[in-house]
């Protein structure tokens, strides 16, 4: 099975019109379908292409398409700016509290990548923005989680506070922010365990770590390989906590990551960086456009 | 009971939930017209009569034909080894860990092989897995030759007279080539040092992941004749629905299915019971209506 991109996926209806040289209403919706298909394809939650499928056909139909010479093209070009506007404009910022440290929270599901992330941010916010983080390991369930953030610590020559696995998560978040301000740290990275969005007890154990250590990010960390079910996810994960950026992990496998769009358009939240690899250096600002065309198979 | 018409706008919402279990649309479109043709030929009129003919063309859809591989290859009398393949971040080490809860119960001796030597504290988390367990891991340190951490395995299993060595790799995004060229080489030094082995080379799929799967499972099939998957994170709301055409394609059958991060969290996969759980929040919600009515 090879996922075709738009452009393949238009072949057929363009090779049509071509015989009859004039773009008719029901060939744009022949060309919607295979938009559709494509969107679906790559993973990208169908009441979203659903919405966004009605949105682009609205300009489709206008003039711009139906009076083109190139109405495939046309219809690319619509599709893909539509979908740029979507996932938003490129945003890599980061908060800066007006009294440090500042607070930044990491959550997601099971193995997205946020142990690995928080060492990337960690390494980027001393390297680009010339700051002193602190690395606070708040996952006390998966075995290793706190030697993997250490292991991670130590290759960056960057601190870690820990305070084992027989303290709440919450306590250690609150212990971590005291020690940061006692050794002038200006940033906090907290490093939390993975959960599922429906596990209650898990999502509570958040919610009071957000409570007592008042973040000023929370980002949710997601796997760009996530199928339909990232909507649910990011919603219930902002739902719960109110999330201020996201970052899309794993952008250098052959994914074609329809997540970023659903995961956009229903928090509306910004995509903030891009997790391009295992190794610390590997995290770069978010790309709208170039999302755009990945998940087009452009 | 009141029961839905079976019409256009039944098999529309069949189609949606379907696709939001990440099923894949060739494999929905597939499905929904045979069902059509099969509720003409039965004359099926409600949704009471359709439910037990989703399954079934669903569970034929699944096995196409062939009979139901769901059991792992073990030696009688020697050493089964089983190697461990997926992308980041799936669920290899846990469910490593969670086998080799199983064999243990069942009166096996178990070794584990800590080849993922490249992630920070990946050899500490199997270690981890192993005392909770209480079987040996054979370890070598962070950074070195992975395909040497499996000879050392595989001697050290043998002088143990262990059942069962189970073999731990570091995750890897399928589209790595030198990564992948890397598993071939661990695989091929278990091959040369015991024919035949390994015995079972299982895929870790995490259940979240869409249309990729399938993709992971053709090249990590292609590097290391993967002989099942275990589908993991299943105690979410996620479905893994790509199993169905990565098993119709490349002929993988699922094997387990993970439902937690604990021990105990590991099942035989069943077709039926799966195949039921794609489409259940369909009939879930029909039965809440019945109730209010
Ligand atoms: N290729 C690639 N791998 C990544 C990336 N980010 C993380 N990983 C890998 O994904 C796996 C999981 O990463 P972790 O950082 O442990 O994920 P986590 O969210 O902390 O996991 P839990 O704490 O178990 O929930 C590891 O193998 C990482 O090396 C990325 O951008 N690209
Ligand atoms: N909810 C749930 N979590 C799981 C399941 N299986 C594994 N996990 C969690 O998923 C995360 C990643 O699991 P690992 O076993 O480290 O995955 P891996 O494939 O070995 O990861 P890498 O070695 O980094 O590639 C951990 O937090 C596990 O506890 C499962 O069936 N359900
Ligand atoms: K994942
Ligand atoms: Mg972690
Ligand atoms: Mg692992």
């Amino acid at each position: 099975m090879a996922f075709e991109g738009l452009a393949d996926r238009l072949q057929g209806s363009i090779q049509k019109i071509r015989g009859k040289g004039k773009v008719s209403e029901a060939d744009v919706k022949e060309m919607m379908r295979e938009v559709r298909l494509a969107l679906l394809e790559a993973d990208v939650n169908f009441k979203v292409v659903k919405n966004f499928v009605k949105q682009v056909s609205e300009r489709a139909v206008g003039q711009e398409v139906m009076k083109s010479l190139t109405p495939g093209q046309q219809v690319i070009k619509v599709v893909k700016e539509e979908l740029t506007e979507l996932m938003g404009g490129e945003q890599s910022q980061i908060a800066v509290a007006k009294k440090p440290p500042t607070v930044i929270m990491m959550v997601g599901l099971q193995g997205a990548g946020k142990t690995t992330t928080s060492g990337k941010l960690a390494s980027l916010l001393r390297k680009k923005h010339n700051r002193k983080p602190l690395l606070v390991a708040a996952d006390i369930y998966r075995p290793a989680a706190i030697k993997q953030l250490e292991t991670i610590g130590k290759q960056l020559s960057l601190p870690v506070f820990s305070m084992g696995d027989q303290v709440s998560p919450v306590e250690i978040a609150k212990a971590g922010i005291e020690k940061a301000k006692e050794e002038h740290h200006d940033y906090v990275l907290i490093d939390t365990a993975g959960r599922l969005h429906v596990d209650e007890t898990l999502m509570d154990e958040l919610k009071q770590i957000k409570e007592l250590s008042d973040p000023d990010e929370i980002f949710l960390v997601v796997d760009s390989m996530t199928g339909q079910d990232a909507v649910t996810v990011a919603q219930n994960f902002d739902d719960a906590l109110g999330v201020t950026g996201v970052v899309l992990t794993k952008l250098d496998g052959d994914t074609r990551g329809g997540a970023a769009l659903s995961i956009r358009s229903v928090t509306g939240k910004p995509i903030k960086f891009a997790g391009m690899g295992e190794k610390m250096d590997a995290l770069e600002p978010f790309h709208p456009e170039r999302m755009a065309s990945r998940i087009l198979g452009m | 009971a009141n029961y839905r018409t079976v019409d256009e706008d039944f098999f529309e919402e069949l189609e949606e939930i379907m696709i939001q279990a990440d099923v894949g649309f060739d494999t929905v479109m597939e499905l929904v017209e045979e069902l059509k043709m099969e509720v003409k030929r039965q004359n099926i009129k409600d949704t009471e009569g359709i439910r037990s003919v989703i399954s079934q063309k669903l569970v034929d859809i699944y096995y196409d034909g062939e009979e139901p591989d769901e059991l792992l290859n073990m030696q009688e009398d020697e050493l089964t080894v089983i190697l461990f393949v997926g992308v980041n971040g799936v669920g290899k080490t846990t469910t490593i860990g969670k086998l080799a809860h199983q064999f243990k119960e069942d009166g096996k001796k178990v070794v584990l092989a800590a080849g993922d030597t490249f992630r920070a504290g990946a050899i500490e988390q199997l270690e981890v897995w192993g005392d909770r367990v209480g079987v040996d891991t054979v370890k070598h340190s962070e950074g070195s030759d992975p395909a040497a951490v499996m000879y050392d395995a595989v001697q050290s299993a043998r002088a143990k007279k262990a059942d069962v060595l189970i073999c731990d790799t570091a995750g890897r995004l399928q589209n790595k080539v030198n990564l992948m060229k890397e598993l071939e080489k661990v695989k091929r030094v278990i091959e040369r040092e015991i024919p035949g082995a390994p015995h079972e080379v299982l895929l870790a799929l995490d259940a979240t992941t869409g249309q990729n799967a399938m993709t992971q499972a053709k090249i990590f099939k292609e590097a290391t004749n993967v002989s099942g998957i275990v589908l993991t994170k299943l105690d979410g709301t996620a479905k893994g629905g790509i199993v169905l055409a990565i098993k119709k394609e490349l002929g993988i059958p699922v094997k387990f299915v993970g439902l937690g991060e604990k021990m105990d969290d590991l099942q035989p996969f069943n077709a039926e019971k799966y195949v039921y759980g794609l489409f259940s929040d369909l009939v879930d919600k029909e039965e809440s209506i019945e109730e209010e009515e």
